[in-house]
């Protein structure tokens, strides 16, 4: 295998992390208000996130940090050409990490709602708009080569295509699932029994979104068969999800919608393989794992920093859920209305 | 304004807004983890106390450099896509070195860190505040060398044909002494910039007469690491300079509004220089003190700004290679100035407190108050002229700032970016302003309930500790 094809791998391992990980925040975001009722159980499933939602994060970032030092030509491509919906997500990303750490500073009912609403709409935007960046990915967006420099060549409405609306659609919903069913194993009472209504009722939506855009994707990609097998695997994975939600083992429900989301990724990066970004205008102005990348030197030495470290964060990351294995419920919010700021210590 | 201005213009606005809370996060995270250990150790009371009530403004402050940070990482590829290509072979490599083994180690330990205080052994729960601090030193380690490369690229080769400088040593990269002066002089300065806080939020309890015994310690703590740390920015600082003579002499004669090359060249207190910035018209001067900095020797010759521009414009091509002279002049004053003054008022109120007396007279409120902003103002300016005066390059010699920008997108693109960013980074500062003025105001709380040892992941009946 050569360095190119493994930093290709890395690059999609980091967004199954990512993917995963905050893909559950981001569900656990937007159910705030639907799964939560009063201020206990608000707390509660914010608590949930609490130790864990910015390590999440970091995934998106060395993501982002290994594009950039492996591929630095998709990384310039990708980030110039889809500017407005990326800041769009950064512009979420700074809301919603400012509002769990604020929220609940305050007892105010207006302080609280407002950030409730932050909340909500800045998990709502990055997870519709993941799905709609990916999906014009693989589908391929305007690229065109001029001085010897692949550039984006289209408009912030040339990203928004049925195709990619459509891959928002099952990030949006997929995510949502997801965080119920995180929210089903590490709640407990109401929310939990609430949450895991709301895993069959959206999980059927996301499964029938999953279906019809993988269904595309397999045709449109029709000679390479592994995507057809792979789109499969995603799709009774994401059965067995739901069909354990139902059953109460919600254990093995996360470990399926996980696996799901691992080999809906899994499916993209393989449709996309050997290219990162190719262009629906021209087959020579496509980038690939070749023209777009860092010099051998580089990928060695990123392939022994991360053969090193990987290991270790998987480790330490893993073991934050271990600490924090047990459920939150509502009723271990003591004084839930008030907030650590609204009384002035002796 | 066309793109490049307002891409410059975003950048800097989002980097100094970021680098607000970076140094505070920084240094006050290492000086909660001794409280902490303080506490530990002694089991005195008021260093829990101490430890929760400087956790809670450190958290606060975190919080915005945790997003700003996204932003930067971002930026780059999003405002400076040609730069990013350029570079990325050798820039990227540290950028995500940082991710890999300092973010991560941070924002995990931090978040075990902040919930984890009924949900770990009182040692494990301790040691995760040291690995989150310890995160944010590797952090800005990796940072710092990718910017040290801007400053001085080494370990590298140019490609031609792919238009892009190539790594070719790593080592070079990580540990150039431009790196490493500049990591000695940004981490001292974050520890000034910390006890400074401290010192200042202590201060200010004392004269309330509120929690003495917390305040006296913690004001005590803040003001030895404000004295320190000083000391070792200004050897570092001293260290940086004499680098820069030499790989960037543009920037120190910038510095110095050195017009014409000089042995025994002067430090100039205050100048005044024509519109046209080619010459000075007034100045008070110290003489020999900036051949001192630069070369260590009174007699040294300091190259100055009208000698260094013929000089790169004719090794490489025709163009303005001055940067902005007054920025760079009372940056780099202002940036040694608000530092003294921080120094000062840290000298007299540890004299006072060491007598078992509070500093009398009205200045001393004013000044405490003014304490946590004046490193700040300092750090700021120190990196608008680091940056300023390397212009016109990116990377100094290889590829200019307006080379950089992204070709791909418009200005009015960049501009409403811009105008949303600010707006929303202002909003923002004014409600976490708020929010540490009020946790400030709320003070240092007793606890009524002990802390036990618990095994990990705790006792899930409980009521949390720490809940959102």
């Amino acid at each position: 295998m050569t360095f190119n094809t493994f930093w290709f791998i890395v690059i999609a391992v980091l967004w199954i992390g990512y993917f995963i990980l905050e893909g559950f925040d981001f569900g656990v975001g937007m159910l705030l208000k639907a799964v939560a009722k009063d201020q206990a159980e608000r707390r509660a499933v914010l608590t949930t996130l609490g130790p864990v939602w910015d390590g999440n994060e970091v995934w998106l970032l060395v993501a982002g940090g290994a594009t950039f030092a492996a591929f630095p030509e998709w990384y310039a491509t990708l980030f110039s050409g889809f500017y407005l919906p990326l800041f769009l997500i950064l512009l979420a990303l700074i809301v919603r990490g400012v509002a769990f750490e604020y929220r609940s500073k305050y007892g105010d009912k207006q302080w609280r709602a407002r950030w409730d609403n932050a909340i909500v709409v800045a998990s709502f935007l990055p997870a519709l708009l993941w799905g709609v960046a990916f999906a014009n990915i693989v589908r391929g967006v305007p690229l065109e080569k001029k001085n010897g420099v692949i550039e984006y060549a289209g408009g912030f409405f040339n990203l928004l295509n049925p195709y990619a609306l459509l891959g928002g659609v099952v990030t949006l919903t997929v995510f949502l699932t997801h965080g119920a069913i995180f929210l089903s194993l590490k709640t407990d009472g109401a929310i939990r029994e609430r949450a895991r209504a709301l895993v069959t009722k959206i999980g059927l939506v996301a499964a029938v979104a999953t279906v019809a855009f993988l269904g595309i994707t397999t045709v449109a990609f029709n000679d390479k068969h592994e995507v057809y097998a792979l789109a499969f695997i995603v799709a009774l994975s994401w059965l067995a999800a739901l069909q354990f939600n139902l059953k109460g083992r919600e254990g093995y429900s996360f470990l399926f919608s996980s696996i799901a989301l691992a080999f809906a990724v899994i499916t993209l990066f393989t449709a996309l393989y050997p290219n990162v970004m190719p262009s629906s205008l021209l087959e020579s102005a496509s980038l690939n794992i070749t023209n777009a990348s860092s010099t051998d030197y580089t990928l060695k030495v990123m392939t022994i920093v991360a053969l090193i470290l990987t290991p270790i964060v998987l480790i330490y990351q893993g073991w934050t859920y271990w600490v924090f294995r047990k459920r939150v419920s509502a009723k271990q919010i003591s004084t839930p209305e008030v907030g650590v700021l609204d009384r002035i210590n002796p | 304004m066309n793109s490049l201005d307002l891409a410059r213009w975003q950048f800097a606005i989002t980097t100094v807004y970021h680098f607000i809370f970076v140094p505070i996060t920084i240094g006050t995270g290492f000086l909660v983890a001794g409280l902490q250990t303080a506490w530990y150790r002694t089991s005195k009371p008021h260093y829990l106390r101490a430890t929760k009530f400087f956790g809670k403004l450190f958290l606060i402050n975190f919080a915005m450099g945790v997003v700003t940070g996204i932003v930067q990482e971002f930026q780059f590829g999003m405002n400076w896509s040609s730069y990013s290509r350029f570079v990325g072979d050798i820039f990227g490599a540290p950028l995500a070195m940082e991710g890999l083994l300092a973010f991560f180690l941070e924002s995990t330990f931090l978040g075990i860190w902040i919930f984890g205080w009924d949900r770990l052994p009182k040692k494990l729960h301790l040691a995760s505040i040291w690995a989150a601090s310890f995160g944010t030193l590797f952090s800005a380690y990796f940072i710092l060398a990718a910017n040290a490369w801007m400053q001085h690229p080494v370990g590298y080769t140019m490609n031609t044909a792919r238009g892009r400088a190539e790594l070719t040593d790593i080592f070079k990269v990580l540990t150039q002494n431009t790196a490493l002066a500049s990591f000695g002089h940004t981490i001292p300065a974050a520890f000034f910039t910390a006890g400074a806080f401290v010192a200042g939020v202590s201060a200010y309890l004392l004269i309330k007469n509120r929690d003495v015994t917390m305040a006296r310690s913690t004001a005590r703590l803040g003001f030895i690491t404000v004295i320190v740390a000083f000391i070792l920015v200004a050897v570092t600082g001293d260290l940086t300079a004499r680098i820069m003579t030499t790989q960037q002499p543009m920037k120190m004669a910038a510095a110095e509004a050195l017009y014409s090359s000089e042995a025994n060249a002067p430090f100039s207190l205050f100048t005044i220089g024509t519109l046209d910035g080619s010459r000075s018209v007034f100045q008070i001067d110290l003489p020999g003190v900036l051949s001192f900095m630069s070369t260590g020797s009174t007699n040294g010759v300091v190259e100055g700004i009208n000698d260094l521009q013929n000089k790169y414009a004719q090794q490489f091509g025709a163009g303005d290679y001055t940067p902005n002279i007054p920025i760079a002049y009372w940056g780099f004053r202002f940036m040694i100035g608000f530092g003294f003054l921080a120094l000062l008022f840290s000298l007299i109120a540890l004299y006072r407190i060491n007598r078992n007396e509070l500093p009398k007279g009205k200045w001393f409120l004013p000044a405490m108050i003014s304490m946590p902003f004046l490193p700040l103002l300092a750090n700021s300016f120190g990196w608008i002229f680091t940056e300023n005066a390397r212009q016109p390059w990116a990377v100094f010699g290889l590829i200019k700032t307006a080379d950089g920008v992204s070709p791909a997108v418009g200005a009015g693109s960049v501009a409403f970016t811009l105008v949303v960013f600010t707006l929303l980074y202002g909003v923002l500062a004014i409600i976490e302003f708020g929010l540490m003025l009020r946790a400030i105001k709320v003070g240092p709380e007793t606890f009524d309930r002990p802390i036990e040892d618990v095994a990990v992941g705790g006792d899930s009946d409980r009521t949390l500790t720490m809940a959102y």
